[in-house]
């Protein structure tokens, strides 16, 4: 599949709905379309039946944290075409108190993949069937994937021999979670080197 | 009350007299041998009928994706072993192939060959589990006893190549980590000889068996429109009719050059789901064949050498370099250039897909797996509705479920 199909089908794509479309590039080989979160129900069925997309798989749709951007969420939906042997990758742009249409009335498949990104990043789906958590623990509290969310978590449980059950209880480490700086000091390094801090206090 | 006049709490049905019958709601796992790992169903049972089928996952849920943020490239490769733990090598293939894209690295030829070799021995072993425990599920017991010791072969392979038998770490960004010997792959190739004999065998015990087709034929019909609707991809995909193979709509490594058929289902039903697997495994014997036949004319490098790859051992022992460069590889890791890809492989269970974001550090800033065992169980309720209770444990068999890849 090479570049210039992509772009065709990219300019084929943008002319019939501009009102979706907020830009779109071809990278490594790829077809990103940013979209407006508003628009998202129509665009992805315009791109399952329109003849020349064909896009009728919803293989996927996940989230991704940047927690210094306003609009802080990339959702992120891939779809594929069996029929003209395409991928496409939707961006939508969601800020932290927004919600986003759910697709799951065009795919049935969106419907654990959005329930997945609920519960890992906390975006609300409006009109989503069944927003319940999917795989963290049953009264989970926090969303996992977010930058902010630490690796150990808040809680954990052991099973308790006086109270026959298992029990809930905030992490306790024996060790300090370690997390090791190997990025070259030339290079990556966001500390004041050693014997550098009369160069920083500049 | 015993005269069927009144309901559970002692009021009654005014206009008819009757009793009103609730459904059974029951719990199917978390601990069922049939469910293949740790998954708890809640079906709503109308007498044996299942009227609905909410599965509950999660419970082998273990951070992945939130582990592979704080981690360098290399440090993740081993958590894919860990999804599909049946084929390990196959789901390390999309983590090496997303990385590959991005830095833009070619593998050498041995190196793809090799990868194709143990991509598709990995076809085989999940094959060989799935049709075995799936005819385990609806009762024969002989099958996974005779499925289980080819699986040991093949293990022993895996070990002789990287030294796990099961998680691997074999497949490297930019190749594989050793070169295999010669006397491991003229055992492969024995063992490809022999290995249809099995099949036969196999296929003897169960195609024609009755209990076997009265348990498997029509039962989970799947047809094109749940293909489309519910994102099926790989055996599932092709039993509905579509002759979908990423191996061949969108090649990989070098599978262009091999010659082999991809079989396509008619009914879409559980027994036809377990005839393509059949041919499939037969499938990869002969592509496994075809490339040992090629790895002993290609002679050459199985890592693309570079940055992202060590150096050889003897150069370390003479240039300084190449010392330097392979502590920093391991320890700082190497630097991916930004950007956003989504890589592929035709997984045993269908497509097995990471999404990567790179920032261009040594970490991802974002990987996602997507596998297509959560796209098929998710449509459980699709297609469990209105079949017996004993029919979910041939379904779910017929699914290919692993929970590795779908929990995460």
């Amino acid at each position: 599949m090479s570049d210039d199909t992509l772009k065709e089908l990219g300019l084929h794509i943008e002319m019939k709905r501009p009102d979706c479309v907020l830009g779109w590039d071809v990278t490594f080989g790829e077809l990103n379309i940013d979209v407006a979160p508003a628009n998202i129900v129509g665009f992805v069925e315009f791109l399952k039946t329109d003849p020349n997309c064909k896009f009728t798989q919803m293989l996927d749709i996940t989230g991704v944290d940047y927690p210094e951007r306003a609009k802080r969420f990339d959702v992120v939906y891939h779809m594929l075409s069996m029929y003209q042997n395409q991928r496409i990758r939707l961006r939508v742009g969601v800020r932290e108190d927004e919600s986003l249409p759910t697709v799951t009335g065009v795919f049935p498949s969106a419907n654990w993949y959005e329930r997945e990104t609920f519960d890992m990043y906390g975006i609300i789906f409006a009109d989503h069937p069944d927003l319940r958590r999917l795989l963290t623990d049953y009264g989970f509290r926090g969303h996992p994937l977010r930058k902010d969310f630490p690796t150990t978590g808040y809680t954990e449980v052991r099973y308790d021999e006086a109270q026959k059950r298992v029990v809930y209880e905030p992490v306790s480490l024996t060790q300090e979670y370690r997390q090791f700086d190997f990025m070259s000091p030339w290079e990556g390094a966001e500390y004041i080197l050693p014997g550098d801090e009369k160069e920083g206090a500049k | 009350m015993m005269d069927g006049s009144k309901f559970d709490d002692g009021s009654m049905d005014a206009q008819s007299g009757e009793q009103k019958i609730r459904n059974f709601n029951i719990n199917f796992g978390p601990q069922h041998p049939a469910a293949h790992g740790v998954l708890r169903l809640v079906l709503e049972l109308d007498g044996e009928i299942v009227e609905r089928c909410d599965p509950h996952i999660g419970l082998l849920h273990r951070g992945t994706e939130k582990l592979m943020e704080s981690r360098t490239y290399l440090q993740n490769l081993p958590y894919f072993d860990r999804l599909d733990y049946v084929a390990p090598m196959n789901q390390e293939h999309s983590w090496c192939l997303a990385i590959e894209k991005l830095t833009g690295t070619e593998v050498p030829y041995r190196g793809q060959l090799i990868r194709v070799l143990f991509s598709e021995i990995g076809r085989v072993l999940s094959h060989l589990l799935n049709v075995t425990t799936q005819a385990m599920d609806v009762g024969a017991l002989t099958p996974p006893l005779w499925g289980f010791e080819e699986r040991e072969k093949l293990m022993v392979f895996y070990e002789r190549a990287c030294g796990a038998r099961m998680h691997a770490a074999y497949f490297r960004p930019g190749g594989v980590h050793q070169d295999i010997p010669d006397q491991l792959i003229d055992d492969i190739e024995e063992w490809a000889i022999e290995f249809p004999a099995l099949l036969d065998d196999i296929d003897g015990l169960l195609t024609e068996n009755r209990i076997f087709k009265q348990r498997n034929v029509d039962i989970g019909i799947v047809d094109a429109e749940t293909v489309h609707a519910w994102g099926f991809t790989g055996v599932m995909a092709r039993s509905a009719g579509l002759a979908w193979d990423l191996r061949r709509a969108q090649p990989y490594e070098c599978y262009d050059e091999f010659e082999f058929q991809v079989p396509v289902g008619k009914n879409g039903d559980c027994y036809d789901r377990y005839l393509m697997r059949m041919e499939e495994m037969r499938q990869s014997t002969s592509i496994i064949r075809q490339s040992i036949v090629k790895l002993r004319e290609a002679t050459g490098d199985v890592l693309a050498r570079g940055k992202i790859t060590p150096p050889k051992r003897g150069e370390m022992k003479t240039s300084m370099e190449s010392l330097i460069h392979h502590f920093k590889l391991y320890t700082e890791g190497f630097h991916v250039p930004a950007g956003e890809v989504y890589a592929a492989v035709e997984a045993p269970k269908g497509e097995f897909g990471v999404y990567l974001v790179a920032d261009g550090s040594n970490k991802p800033y974002r990987a996602k797996i997507s596998c297509a065992g959560y796209r098929h169980l998710q449509a459980m309720d699709h297609m469990a509705t209105g079949h017996q209770l004993a029919d979910v444990a041939a379904i779910i068999g017929t699914m290919d479920i692993v929970f590795g890849d779908i929990d995460r």
